[in-house]
């Protein structure tokens, strides 16, 4: 397959935060895992939208109201087409990724019963730990955890193991946020379904790197946050497999999501309204529409061959550094670097960084366990995207040269 | 010397320096000469929430002053508490509650200054305050 280039530098004219200064500096914006910028073409259209046809969407006759329902809906088959799903109805939107696993947890508390198994895996966001835990303390199921090894892979023999008869749902992500490390999903799948379990599959973190084939993947559940791949924030979806979600009870009552409402008895709406109740993020909905656009328009395997050129330049640059220690090793990995520097505390790096105007991330990442397996109380975390260049990574590791210098 | 003649003092001192780089640097040389806190006191009960990094503060009266020790597991946090410590530490209670803290404006550290800013300067300073009043109750 011939693979087109990237031409980075008209990309970065798309971003205009990019001409930002910090602190004098010129921004370098390295902390893409936890948000994407924003291209004028997804400005534009939140932009449009408020100047041209702001309306509540779904119930108004009048023209700005189909107008506005007309462009969320589409952008709703927009994720579908760029996931694959077999029908638009099984695109939920949610207000992000955390919504999205929320929902699924709730839903299944009617499915589970004591003594049932929930599996996570050892790397997962707290996001996609604690709406298990809640789960759990109603229904009295157990989680247990999928382990990890030091190279930051899941150990796939343990999991094995770990599935039963009892196991009821499998929970991992896609990509690490802490290590970036690419799960191997469809193995993962297509085991847990061995024995009948679920799987809900959180992409936040692939979603910016990875095209993924839901039913290629045969997941039952699937989920995006739109911030993270160059949309705004305060939207996203859940992929649910047509019969999980017919299946599942709605998740909030409201407007929208109902057929009829009496003090008798209420029906609920078909999918995917059922599961979405009151005025929704409408022009967040049409932006993520065109931010799939945007991301398509460079194409998926442009941006991964572009990407893995600036984890590898990044990874051996920074691994020359004395002292620094990159957390999470695997083979197959997104362009995420976490790493530490021996005797020095990663905020403090991270406030170095900063003053130079490098923007990464300190911290847990809301990833304590991770943390905790490799006996660290955070790391720093710089995350590339496409329109990252090898000359920011040769300012980062600059900056992170001047940070030591400074703080030892 | 009072709460608000050694603020003057370190403003003056910081006044010294043309660039943040150097700002940073003296501030982490205080940081690694803070009076340490006693092992003893690293309790979870001395920690001060609202920081990315670790803080420990103990609070001693030594007849009608209060005595502050404290350590971080981050050196700039550490500068930023020393800092802090240099102007309060054996001090009178009352003195410390009703001191104010725009010297940390004038030495360039605002940015640490907004309550979001996750090195929590703002809870090691109501922290500080915390104990005057405890103490200020003691006194009384």
């Amino acid at each position: 397959m011939i693979i087109t280039k990237l031409d980075i530098e008209t990309i970065r004219r798309d971003f205009p935060i990019l001409k930002r200064e910090v602190n004098g500096y010129p921004l370098v914006y390295l902390d893409n895992a936890a948000t994407s910028q924003t291209p004028k073409q997804v400005i534009d259209v939140i932009v449009d939208y408020y100047s041209r046809y702001n309306a509540n969407i779904h119930r108004g006759v009048h023209t700005l109201s189909q107008e506005a329902t007309d462009a969320y809906e589409n952008a709703r088959i927009k994720v579908q087409k760029h996931i694959n799903a077999a029908e638009p109805y099984e695109i939920i939107y949610t207000s992000g990724t955390t919504d999205s696993i929320n929902l699924v947890a709730n839903g299944f508390t009617s499915f589970l019963k004591k003594g049932d198994e929930i599996l996570v895996s050892a790397m997962e966001h707290h996001s996609n730990i604690v709406p298990w835990q809640m789960l759990c303390e109603r229904t009295g199921a157990i989680l247990k955890v999928i382990p990890m090894d030091q190279e930051g892979d899941l150990i796939m023999e343990e999991y094995t193991k770990l599935l039963s008869k009892c196991t009821k749902l499998v929970i991992c992500n896609h990509v690490s946020n802490a290590l970036g490390t690419i799960n191997p999903i469809e193995q993962i799948i297509s085991l847990a379904h061995k024995v009948g379990a679920a799987v809900l599959i959180d992409g936040a973190q692939a979603a910016p790197h990875i095209k993924v084939d839901v039913q290629k993947l045969n997941v039952d559940f699937y989920t995006i946050s739109a911030h993270k791949i160059c949309g705004p924030t305060g939207v996203g979806i859940l992929y649910g497999k047509e019969e999980w979600l017919t299946k599942l009870p709605p998740y909030q009552g409201g407007g929208e999501m109902i057929a009829e409402v009496t003090f008798e008895k209420t029906t609920y709406a078909d999918l995917p309204h059922k599961f979405e109740a009151g005025t929704p993020n409408i022009c967040g909905g049409i932006a993520f529409g065109a931010a799939l656009d945007y991301m398509n328009s460079l194409g998926y395997e442009a941006i991964a061959s572009y990407e893995k050129e600036l984890l590898e330049y990044a990874t051996k640059e920074l691994r020359a550094i004395n002292g620094l220690k990159i957390y999470g090793t695997s083979e197959h990995k997104t362009s995420v670097i976490s790493f530490n520097i021996e005797g020095i505390h990663p905020y403090d790096i991270g406030t170095i960084l900063d003053k130079l105007g490098i923007a990464v991330r300190t911290g847990h990442h809301c990833a304590q366990p991770v943390m905790d397996y490799f006996k660290v109380p955070g790391t720093v975390r710089a995350s590339f995207s496409f329109y990252n260049t090898k000359k920011e990574v040769d300012i980062l590791v600059e900056g992170v040269k001047k940070a030591k210098q400074m703080l030892s | 010397m009072s709460i608000e003649e050694i603020q003057n003092e370190i403003v003056e001192e910081f006044s010294m320096f043309d660039d943040w780089m150097q700002r940073y640097e003296y501030m982490i040389e205080l940081g690694k000469s803070l009076p340490i806190i006693e092992e003893r006191y690293k309790t979870d009960d001395n920690i001060i929430k609202g920081c990315q990094s670790k803080v420990w503060v103990h609070a001693e009266l030594e007849e009608d002053k209060l005595v502050f020790t404290a350590d971080s597991d981050a050196i700039i946090t550490k500068g930023i508490i020393a800092i802090l410590i240099r102007a309060f530490s054996n001090q009178r209670p009352i003195d410390i509650i009703e001191a104010n803290t725009d010297f940390i404006d004038q030495i360039g550290l605002k940015e640490h200054l907004s309550p979001t800013r996750a090195n929590g300067l703002v809870s090691m300073i109501k922290q500080l305050k915390l104990y005057a009043i405890a103490y200020q109750t003691q006194l009384n």
